[in-house]
Protein backbone atom coordinates (compact mmCIF):
# COMPACT_ATOMS: atom_id res chain seq x y z
CA UNK A 1 0.00 0.00 0.00
CA UNK A 2 1.35 3.50 -0.91
CA UNK A 3 1.36 5.18 1.97
CA UNK A 4 3.26 8.22 0.69
CA UNK A 5 1.19 9.10 -2.25
CA UNK A 6 -1.39 11.81 -2.25
CA UNK A 7 -4.21 11.77 -4.63
CA UNK A 8 -3.46 10.91 -8.11
CA UNK A 9 0.06 11.78 -8.63
CA UNK A 10 1.94 13.65 -5.48
CA UNK A 11 4.18 12.31 -3.06
CA UNK A 12 4.61 13.48 0.68
CA UNK A 13 8.12 12.57 1.77
CA UNK A 14 8.08 11.31 5.22
CA UNK A 15 11.97 11.86 5.48
CA UNK A 16 12.44 14.80 3.32
CA UNK A 17 15.58 15.80 2.15
CA UNK A 18 17.14 18.06 2.43
CA UNK A 19 19.18 20.27 -0.13
CA UNK A 20 22.90 20.76 1.38
CA UNK A 21 24.32 23.08 -1.31
CA UNK A 22 23.87 24.64 -4.97
CA UNK A 23 26.00 25.62 -7.66
CA UNK A 24 25.23 27.05 -11.34
CA UNK A 25 27.68 28.83 -13.67
CA UNK A 26 26.28 30.47 -16.96
CA UNK A 27 27.08 31.87 -20.41
CA UNK A 28 27.65 35.92 -20.54
CA UNK A 29 24.21 36.95 -21.72
CA UNK A 30 22.48 35.25 -18.64
CA UNK A 31 25.35 37.21 -16.32
CA UNK A 32 24.26 40.21 -17.56
CA UNK A 33 20.91 39.46 -17.11
CA UNK A 34 19.09 40.42 -13.53
CA UNK A 35 19.84 37.55 -12.04
CA UNK A 36 23.57 37.83 -13.00
CA UNK A 37 24.58 38.13 -9.16
CA UNK A 38 23.65 35.05 -7.81
CA UNK A 39 25.17 32.60 -9.91
CA UNK A 40 28.66 30.72 -8.95
CA UNK A 41 30.26 31.43 -12.17
CA UNK A 42 29.85 33.43 -15.21
CA UNK A 43 31.79 32.74 -18.39
CA UNK A 44 33.34 35.50 -20.55
CA UNK A 45 32.42 33.62 -24.01
CA UNK A 46 30.26 30.25 -25.19
CA UNK A 47 33.11 28.48 -25.82
CA UNK A 48 34.84 28.36 -22.18
CA UNK A 49 38.06 27.00 -24.21
CA UNK A 50 36.44 24.06 -26.04
CA UNK A 51 36.39 23.09 -29.87
CA UNK A 52 32.91 22.68 -30.20
CA UNK A 53 29.73 23.77 -28.32
CA UNK A 54 29.08 20.33 -26.84
CA UNK A 55 32.08 19.93 -25.14
CA UNK A 56 31.56 23.74 -23.91
CA UNK A 57 28.29 22.66 -22.24
CA UNK A 58 29.84 19.02 -21.13
CA UNK A 59 32.50 21.39 -19.16
CA UNK A 60 29.90 23.47 -17.62
CA UNK A 61 28.37 20.82 -16.40
CA UNK A 62 31.69 19.12 -14.98
CA UNK A 63 32.52 22.39 -13.27
CA UNK A 64 29.29 23.12 -12.29
CA UNK A 65 29.46 19.76 -10.19
CA UNK A 66 32.69 19.92 -8.84
CA UNK A 67 31.70 23.32 -7.59
CA UNK A 68 28.74 21.96 -5.91
CA UNK A 69 31.09 19.25 -4.57
CA UNK A 70 33.62 21.67 -2.99
CA UNK A 71 30.45 23.92 -1.32
CA UNK A 72 29.22 20.86 0.09
CA UNK A 73 32.67 20.02 1.57
CA UNK A 74 31.88 16.24 -0.45
CA UNK A 75 34.37 13.96 -2.35
CA UNK A 76 33.05 12.16 -5.25
CA UNK A 77 32.99 9.06 -3.05
CA UNK A 78 30.53 10.56 -0.52
CA UNK A 79 27.88 11.11 -3.27
CA UNK A 80 25.55 7.78 -3.71
CA UNK A 81 24.29 8.76 -7.55
CA UNK A 82 23.73 11.61 -9.51
CA UNK A 83 20.90 12.06 -11.80
CA UNK A 84 21.32 14.39 -14.91
CA UNK A 85 20.29 14.96 -18.43
CA UNK A 86 20.33 17.75 -20.84
CA UNK A 87 18.92 18.48 -24.30
CA UNK A 88 21.01 16.93 -26.53
CA UNK A 89 20.69 14.10 -28.60
CA UNK A 90 21.55 11.24 -26.31
CA UNK A 91 22.03 13.37 -23.61
CA UNK A 92 25.39 13.66 -24.18
CA UNK A 93 26.46 16.68 -22.16
CA UNK A 94 25.78 14.63 -18.96
CA UNK A 95 27.27 11.37 -20.46
CA UNK A 96 30.70 12.90 -21.24
CA UNK A 97 30.54 15.51 -17.97
CA UNK A 98 30.24 12.75 -15.85
CA UNK A 99 32.29 9.90 -17.20
CA UNK A 100 35.26 10.71 -15.56
CA UNK A 101 33.65 11.18 -11.81
CA UNK A 102 32.88 8.20 -11.00
CA UNK A 103 29.73 8.51 -9.67
CA UNK A 104 26.99 6.19 -10.08
CA UNK A 105 24.71 7.57 -13.01
CA UNK A 106 20.93 7.62 -13.80
CA UNK A 107 20.72 9.40 -17.09
CA UNK A 108 17.29 11.69 -17.39
CA UNK A 109 15.42 13.04 -20.50
CA UNK A 110 12.64 15.27 -19.81
CA UNK A 111 13.60 18.22 -21.81
CA UNK A 112 13.40 20.91 -19.82
CA UNK A 113 11.35 20.11 -17.19
CA UNK A 114 14.38 17.70 -16.20
CA UNK A 115 15.83 19.72 -13.30
CA UNK A 116 12.45 18.89 -11.01
CA UNK A 117 11.98 15.48 -12.70
CA UNK A 118 15.56 14.32 -10.86
CA UNK A 119 14.74 16.33 -8.16
CA UNK A 120 11.48 14.17 -7.54
CA UNK A 121 13.20 10.93 -8.14
CA UNK A 122 16.39 12.04 -5.98
CA UNK A 123 14.12 13.13 -3.24
CA UNK A 124 12.20 9.38 -3.88
CA UNK A 125 15.47 7.61 -3.61
CA UNK A 126 16.43 9.39 -0.07
CA UNK A 127 13.08 8.99 1.25
CA UNK A 128 12.89 5.48 0.31
CA UNK A 129 16.48 5.06 2.77
CA UNK A 130 17.99 4.10 -0.71
CA UNK A 131 20.71 6.83 -0.79
CA UNK A 132 21.72 9.78 1.31
CA UNK A 133 23.79 11.90 -1.05
CA UNK A 134 22.56 12.44 -4.65
CA UNK A 135 23.62 15.34 -6.96
CA UNK A 136 21.03 16.46 -9.02
CA UNK A 137 22.17 18.83 -12.41
CA UNK A 138 21.48 19.59 -15.89
CA UNK A 139 22.31 21.62 -18.65
CA UNK A 140 21.93 23.31 -21.73
CA UNK A 141 23.97 25.97 -24.51
CA UNK A 142 22.06 27.99 -26.67
CA UNK A 143 24.70 27.22 -29.36
CA UNK A 144 24.32 23.35 -28.80
CA UNK A 145 20.59 23.62 -28.78
CA UNK A 146 20.11 25.74 -32.15
CA UNK A 147 22.39 23.61 -33.81
CA UNK A 148 20.54 20.44 -32.91
CA UNK A 149 17.00 22.29 -32.93
CA UNK A 150 16.97 24.87 -35.41
CA UNK A 151 19.72 26.41 -37.26
CA UNK A 152 23.17 27.13 -38.19
CA UNK A 153 24.26 29.86 -35.61
CA UNK A 154 25.98 32.42 -38.34
CA UNK A 155 22.11 31.82 -40.81
CA UNK A 156 20.55 35.13 -40.88
CA UNK A 157 17.26 34.75 -39.57
CA UNK A 158 14.66 35.98 -37.87
CA UNK A 159 13.32 35.03 -34.88
CA UNK A 160 9.76 35.00 -34.67
CA UNK A 161 8.14 37.18 -31.05
CA UNK A 162 7.03 33.87 -29.31
CA UNK A 163 10.02 31.94 -29.30
CA UNK A 164 12.59 31.71 -26.51
CA UNK A 165 16.35 31.88 -26.00
CA UNK A 166 18.34 28.73 -24.95
CA UNK A 167 20.21 29.37 -21.58
CA UNK A 168 23.61 28.61 -21.81
CA UNK A 169 24.21 27.76 -18.34
CA UNK A 170 24.07 24.41 -15.59
CA UNK A 171 22.79 24.22 -11.98
CA UNK A 172 23.36 21.81 -9.46
CA UNK A 173 22.00 21.21 -6.14
CA UNK A 174 23.52 18.21 -3.67
CA UNK A 175 20.21 16.07 -1.67
CA UNK A 176 20.44 15.04 1.83
CA UNK A 177 19.55 12.83 3.89
CA UNK A 178 20.85 14.58 6.72
CA UNK A 179 20.75 18.59 6.34
CA UNK A 180 18.60 21.78 7.85
CA UNK A 181 16.87 22.69 4.75
CA UNK A 182 15.51 23.96 2.76
CA UNK A 183 13.59 20.71 2.48
CA UNK A 184 11.94 18.67 -0.32
CA UNK A 185 8.60 18.34 1.00
CA UNK A 186 6.50 17.08 -1.78
CA UNK A 187 6.71 16.14 -5.55
CA UNK A 188 3.97 15.94 -7.98
CA UNK A 189 4.90 14.18 -11.53
CA UNK A 190 3.38 15.48 -13.98
CA UNK A 191 1.59 13.87 -17.27
CA UNK A 192 2.46 14.52 -20.78
CA UNK A 193 -0.14 16.69 -22.39
CA UNK A 194 -0.76 17.76 -25.65
CA UNK A 195 -2.96 20.79 -26.60
CA UNK A 196 -2.06 20.42 -30.31
CA UNK A 197 0.19 23.14 -30.89
CA UNK A 198 3.16 22.72 -33.54
CA UNK A 199 4.65 25.63 -33.71
CA UNK A 200 8.26 25.07 -31.95
CA UNK A 201 8.75 28.76 -31.88
CA UNK A 202 6.15 28.93 -29.72
CA UNK A 203 7.18 26.69 -26.86
CA UNK A 204 5.46 28.53 -24.09
CA UNK A 205 1.78 28.06 -25.71
CA UNK A 206 2.36 24.41 -26.01
CA UNK A 207 3.87 24.02 -22.21
CA UNK A 208 1.33 26.05 -20.57
CA UNK A 209 -1.52 23.37 -20.40
CA UNK A 210 1.04 20.71 -19.00
CA UNK A 211 2.16 23.36 -16.26
CA UNK A 212 -1.59 24.70 -15.44
CA UNK A 213 -2.33 20.93 -15.22
CA UNK A 214 0.65 19.77 -12.74
CA UNK A 215 -0.09 23.10 -10.71
CA UNK A 216 -3.82 22.09 -10.20
CA UNK A 217 -3.29 18.51 -9.28
CA UNK A 218 -0.59 19.58 -6.88
CA UNK A 219 -2.81 21.86 -5.49
CA UNK A 220 -5.92 19.27 -5.56
CA UNK A 221 -3.88 16.03 -4.48
CA UNK A 222 -2.31 17.88 -1.19
CA UNK A 223 -5.63 19.75 -0.38
CA UNK A 224 -3.39 22.94 0.35
CA UNK A 225 -4.16 26.61 -1.52
CA UNK A 226 -1.55 28.69 -3.60
CA UNK A 227 -1.46 31.32 -0.60
CA UNK A 228 0.80 28.72 1.74
CA UNK A 229 3.46 29.02 -1.28
CA UNK A 230 5.76 32.16 -1.19
CA UNK A 231 5.94 31.31 -4.89
CA UNK A 232 4.89 29.50 -7.68
CA UNK A 233 8.05 29.09 -10.34
CA UNK A 234 7.43 27.46 -13.61
CA UNK A 235 10.35 26.90 -15.41
CA UNK A 236 10.50 28.01 -18.51
CA UNK A 237 7.31 29.11 -19.71
CA UNK A 238 8.25 32.51 -20.80
CA UNK A 239 5.79 35.37 -21.21
CA UNK A 240 3.46 34.28 -23.49
CA UNK A 241 3.36 30.47 -21.75
CA UNK A 242 2.53 32.38 -18.23
CA UNK A 243 0.26 34.32 -19.53
CA UNK A 244 -2.02 31.45 -20.84
CA UNK A 245 -0.91 29.09 -17.70
CA UNK A 246 -2.41 32.13 -15.83
CA UNK A 247 -5.52 32.23 -17.22
CA UNK A 248 -6.31 28.46 -17.75
CA UNK A 249 -5.69 28.00 -13.37
CA UNK A 250 -8.38 31.40 -13.46
CA UNK A 251 -11.08 29.54 -15.38
CA UNK A 252 -10.40 26.40 -13.04
CA UNK A 253 -11.04 28.51 -10.12
CA UNK A 254 -6.89 28.78 -9.19
CA UNK A 255 -5.64 32.06 -8.82
CA UNK A 256 -1.85 31.90 -8.45
CA UNK A 257 -1.47 35.28 -10.14
CA UNK A 258 0.41 37.75 -7.73
CA UNK A 259 2.89 34.52 -6.78
CA UNK A 260 3.44 33.72 -10.01
CA UNK A 261 7.07 33.88 -11.30
CA UNK A 262 8.77 31.85 -14.48
CA UNK A 263 12.61 31.16 -14.60
CA UNK A 264 12.42 31.87 -17.88
CA UNK A 265 11.16 35.40 -17.64
CA UNK A 266 13.12 36.23 -14.54
CA UNK A 267 17.06 35.34 -16.18
CA UNK A 268 16.82 37.66 -19.01
CA UNK A 269 16.05 41.99 -19.29
CA UNK A 270 12.83 41.41 -21.41
CA UNK A 271 14.06 45.20 -22.98
CA UNK A 272 17.52 44.91 -23.22
CA UNK A 273 18.59 41.40 -24.33
CA UNK A 274 16.09 40.81 -27.47
CA UNK A 275 15.11 37.67 -25.86
CA UNK A 276 11.68 37.71 -27.37
CA UNK A 277 9.40 35.53 -24.95
CA UNK A 278 11.85 34.57 -22.65
CA UNK A 279 14.85 32.19 -21.81
CA UNK A 280 14.13 27.70 -21.87
CA UNK A 281 16.79 25.20 -22.02
CA UNK A 282 17.72 22.64 -19.12
CA UNK A 283 19.82 24.61 -17.64
CA UNK A 284 17.18 28.03 -17.03
CA UNK A 285 15.03 26.06 -13.99
CA UNK A 286 18.33 24.74 -12.98
CA UNK A 287 20.58 27.54 -12.87
CA UNK A 288 17.89 29.95 -11.39
CA UNK A 289 16.76 27.11 -8.61
CA UNK A 290 21.10 26.97 -8.05
CA UNK A 291 21.51 30.27 -8.00
CA UNK A 292 18.47 32.90 -7.19
CA UNK A 293 16.08 30.71 -5.66
CA UNK A 294 18.22 28.76 -3.39
CA UNK A 295 19.80 31.44 -1.93
CA UNK A 296 16.56 33.56 -1.81
CA UNK A 297 14.95 30.45 0.21
CA UNK A 298 18.21 30.80 2.71
CA UNK A 299 18.25 34.08 3.17
CA UNK A 300 14.82 34.10 4.60
CA UNK A 301 13.38 36.42 1.61
CA UNK A 302 11.29 32.79 0.68
CA UNK A 303 10.04 30.28 2.85
CA UNK A 304 7.80 28.04 0.72
CA UNK A 305 7.88 27.51 -2.92
CA UNK A 306 6.36 25.24 -5.56
CA UNK A 307 9.08 24.74 -8.45
CA UNK A 308 7.88 23.75 -11.73
CA UNK A 309 10.49 22.78 -14.24
CA UNK A 310 7.97 22.76 -17.78
CA UNK A 311 9.55 20.64 -21.10
CA UNK A 312 8.29 20.52 -24.65
CA UNK A 313 8.86 16.71 -25.76
CA UNK A 314 9.24 17.51 -29.13
CA UNK A 315 12.26 16.28 -31.25
CA UNK A 316 13.42 17.86 -34.70
CA UNK A 317 12.33 15.04 -36.60
CA UNK A 318 8.53 15.19 -35.16
CA UNK A 319 8.95 18.76 -35.76
CA UNK A 320 9.44 18.24 -39.96
CA UNK A 321 6.91 15.26 -39.38
CA UNK A 322 4.07 18.34 -38.49
CA UNK A 323 3.74 16.20 -35.14
CA UNK A 324 2.44 18.27 -32.51
CA UNK A 325 4.62 19.01 -29.28
CA UNK A 326 3.63 16.70 -26.15
CA UNK A 327 4.53 18.92 -23.08
CA UNK A 328 5.14 18.09 -19.20
CA UNK A 329 5.43 19.77 -16.46
CA UNK A 330 7.37 17.91 -12.85
CA UNK A 331 6.20 20.24 -9.66
CA UNK A 332 8.31 19.75 -6.28
CA UNK A 333 7.51 21.63 -3.04
CA UNK A 334 10.70 23.56 -1.50
CA UNK A 335 10.82 24.89 2.05
CA UNK A 336 13.08 26.37 4.12
CA UNK A 337 12.13 24.75 7.45
CA UNK A 338 10.02 21.83 8.22
CA UNK A 339 6.12 21.89 9.76
CA UNK B 1 -7.82 17.56 -14.69
CA UNK B 2 -10.27 18.85 -17.85
CA UNK B 3 -8.42 21.35 -19.52
CA UNK B 4 -10.74 24.50 -19.98
CA UNK B 5 -10.34 24.49 -24.50
CA UNK B 6 -11.19 21.88 -26.97
CA UNK B 7 -7.67 21.57 -29.10
CA UNK B 8 -9.11 23.74 -31.82
CA UNK B 9 -10.20 26.76 -29.31
CA UNK B 10 -7.25 26.42 -27.33
CA UNK B 11 -5.24 26.94 -31.16
CA UNK B 12 -7.26 30.24 -31.21
CA UNK B 13 -6.34 31.52 -27.96
CA UNK B 14 -2.81 31.13 -28.87
CA UNK B 15 -3.15 32.91 -32.21
CA UNK B 16 -5.05 35.86 -30.63
CA UNK B 17 -2.22 35.75 -27.06
CA UNK B 18 0.78 35.56 -29.22
CA UNK B 19 2.35 38.76 -30.63
CA UNK B 20 2.89 39.08 -34.35
CA UNK B 21 5.95 40.92 -35.59
CA UNK B 22 5.81 44.14 -36.59
CA UNK B 23 5.44 43.62 -39.99
CA UNK B 24 5.46 47.72 -41.26
CA UNK B 25 8.98 48.03 -39.30
CA UNK B 26 10.29 44.32 -40.59
CA UNK B 27 9.37 45.68 -44.09
CA UNK B 28 10.82 48.88 -43.95
CA UNK B 29 14.26 46.75 -42.79
CA UNK B 30 13.58 44.67 -45.63
CA UNK B 31 13.57 47.69 -47.98
CA UNK B 32 16.34 49.22 -46.80
CA UNK B 33 18.79 46.53 -46.54
CA UNK B 34 17.63 44.75 -49.45
CA UNK B 35 17.59 47.75 -50.92
CA UNK B 36 21.53 48.46 -49.66
CA UNK B 37 22.93 45.30 -50.93
CA UNK B 38 21.92 46.06 -54.20
CA UNK B 39 22.96 49.30 -54.17
CA UNK B 40 26.57 47.65 -53.30
CA UNK B 41 26.04 45.62 -55.97
CA UNK B 42 25.58 48.49 -58.64
CA UNK B 43 28.16 50.32 -58.10
CA UNK B 44 30.51 47.16 -58.12
CA UNK B 45 28.96 46.64 -61.51
CA UNK B 46 29.78 50.32 -62.44
CA UNK B 47 33.82 49.72 -61.24
CA UNK B 48 33.82 46.55 -63.48
CA UNK B 49 31.90 48.26 -66.53
CA UNK B 50 34.28 51.40 -66.02
CA UNK B 51 37.49 48.91 -65.99
CA UNK B 52 36.25 47.74 -69.55
CA UNK B 53 35.33 44.12 -68.90
CA UNK B 54 32.69 43.02 -71.12
CA UNK B 55 29.19 43.15 -70.42
CA UNK B 56 28.88 38.65 -69.69
CA UNK B 57 32.13 38.69 -67.96
CA UNK B 58 31.06 41.95 -65.29
CA UNK B 59 28.01 39.88 -64.50
CA UNK B 60 29.83 37.07 -63.49
CA UNK B 61 32.44 38.88 -61.86
CA UNK B 62 29.27 41.14 -60.16
CA UNK B 63 28.31 37.90 -58.60
CA UNK B 64 31.08 36.13 -57.72
CA UNK B 65 32.13 39.20 -55.55
CA UNK B 66 28.88 39.64 -53.90
CA UNK B 67 28.99 35.46 -52.71
CA UNK B 68 32.17 36.71 -51.19
CA UNK B 69 30.99 39.51 -49.97
CA UNK B 70 28.11 37.52 -48.22
CA UNK B 71 30.36 34.57 -47.26
CA UNK B 72 33.05 36.90 -45.82
CA UNK B 73 30.24 38.90 -43.49
CA UNK B 74 29.47 35.28 -42.68
CA UNK B 75 32.64 34.49 -41.77
CA UNK B 76 33.34 37.19 -39.10
CA UNK B 77 29.75 37.05 -37.84
CA UNK B 78 28.15 40.28 -38.88
CA UNK B 79 25.31 38.82 -41.41
CA UNK B 80 23.50 37.17 -38.92
CA UNK B 81 23.11 40.22 -37.21
CA UNK B 82 22.10 42.11 -40.35
CA UNK B 83 19.33 39.53 -40.82
CA UNK B 84 17.75 39.53 -37.42
CA UNK B 85 17.33 43.26 -38.71
CA UNK B 86 16.63 42.70 -42.19
CA UNK B 87 14.62 39.18 -42.44
CA UNK B 88 13.96 38.58 -46.12
CA UNK B 89 15.70 41.56 -47.20
CA UNK B 90 19.45 40.17 -46.41
CA UNK B 91 18.03 36.83 -48.00
CA UNK B 92 17.12 36.71 -51.08
CA UNK B 93 19.47 38.82 -52.72
CA UNK B 94 22.87 36.41 -53.84
CA UNK B 95 24.71 37.64 -50.61
CA UNK B 96 22.23 35.82 -48.45
CA UNK B 97 22.51 32.46 -51.05
CA UNK B 98 26.13 32.74 -49.73
CA UNK B 99 25.19 33.13 -46.23
CA UNK B 100 22.93 30.42 -46.03
CA UNK B 101 26.23 27.76 -47.53
CA UNK B 102 28.86 29.39 -45.12
CA UNK B 103 26.89 29.18 -41.91
CA UNK B 104 26.00 25.64 -42.07
CA UNK B 105 29.90 25.07 -42.88
CA UNK B 106 30.82 26.75 -40.07
CA UNK B 107 28.33 25.03 -37.78
CA UNK B 108 29.50 21.43 -38.73
CA UNK B 109 33.13 21.95 -39.07
CA UNK B 110 33.80 19.95 -36.01
CA UNK B 111 32.35 17.07 -37.20
CA UNK B 112 35.01 17.03 -39.75
CA UNK B 113 35.29 17.99 -43.36
CA UNK B 114 33.97 15.14 -45.34
CA UNK B 115 30.84 14.53 -43.26
CA UNK B 116 30.40 18.05 -41.46
CA UNK B 117 31.10 20.38 -43.75
CA UNK B 118 30.74 18.48 -47.20
CA UNK B 119 27.58 16.77 -46.34
CA UNK B 120 26.50 19.47 -44.40
CA UNK B 121 26.71 23.07 -46.59
CA UNK B 122 24.07 22.48 -48.51
CA UNK B 123 21.90 21.57 -45.68
CA UNK B 124 19.85 25.33 -46.11
CA UNK B 125 20.70 26.27 -50.03
CA UNK B 126 19.81 22.80 -51.29
CA UNK B 127 16.22 22.80 -51.50
CA UNK B 128 16.73 26.12 -53.00
CA UNK B 129 18.87 24.59 -55.57
CA UNK B 130 17.19 21.33 -55.84
CA UNK B 131 13.57 23.46 -56.49
CA UNK B 132 15.53 26.48 -59.17
CA UNK B 133 16.82 24.11 -60.79
CA UNK B 134 13.94 21.83 -61.20
CA UNK B 135 11.75 24.76 -62.19
CA UNK B 136 14.24 26.49 -64.88
CA UNK B 137 14.26 22.90 -66.39
CA UNK B 138 10.41 22.60 -66.76
CA UNK B 139 10.21 26.89 -67.91
CA UNK B 140 13.00 25.55 -70.34
CA UNK B 141 11.09 22.67 -71.72
CA UNK B 142 7.97 24.88 -71.39
CA UNK B 143 9.83 27.60 -73.76
CA UNK B 144 11.35 24.85 -76.12
CA UNK B 145 7.44 23.32 -76.42
CA UNK B 146 5.43 26.84 -77.36
CA UNK B 147 7.78 29.49 -78.32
Amino acid sequence: MANKLLGTQTIKFNNPPSIVASASIVGPKEGQGPLGKYFDKILNDELWGEKTWEKAESKIMRETINTVLSSANKAPSDINFILAGDLLNQCLSSNYAIRESNIPYFGLYGACSTMTESLALASMIIDGGYADNIICVTSSHFCSAEKQFRFPLELGTQRPLTSQWTVTGSGAVILSSNGNGPFITQATAGKIVDMGIKDANNMGAAMAPAASDTIYRHFEDTGGIPSEYDMVVTGDLGYIGMEITDDILIKLGCRITDRFRDCGAMIYDRERQDTHAGGSGCGCSASVLAGYLYKEILGGNLNRILLVSTGALMSPSSIQQGESIPSIAHAVTIQKTLG
Amino acid sequence: MQQPFTKKEYQNYVDKKSPNSNIGKNLIWAFVVGGLICVVGQVIRNLFLARGYPVDTVANLNSITMIFLGAFLTGINIYDDLGKKAGAGSIVPITGFANSIVSPAMEYRSEGYILGVGARMFLIAGPVLVYGITTSVIIGLLYYMFR
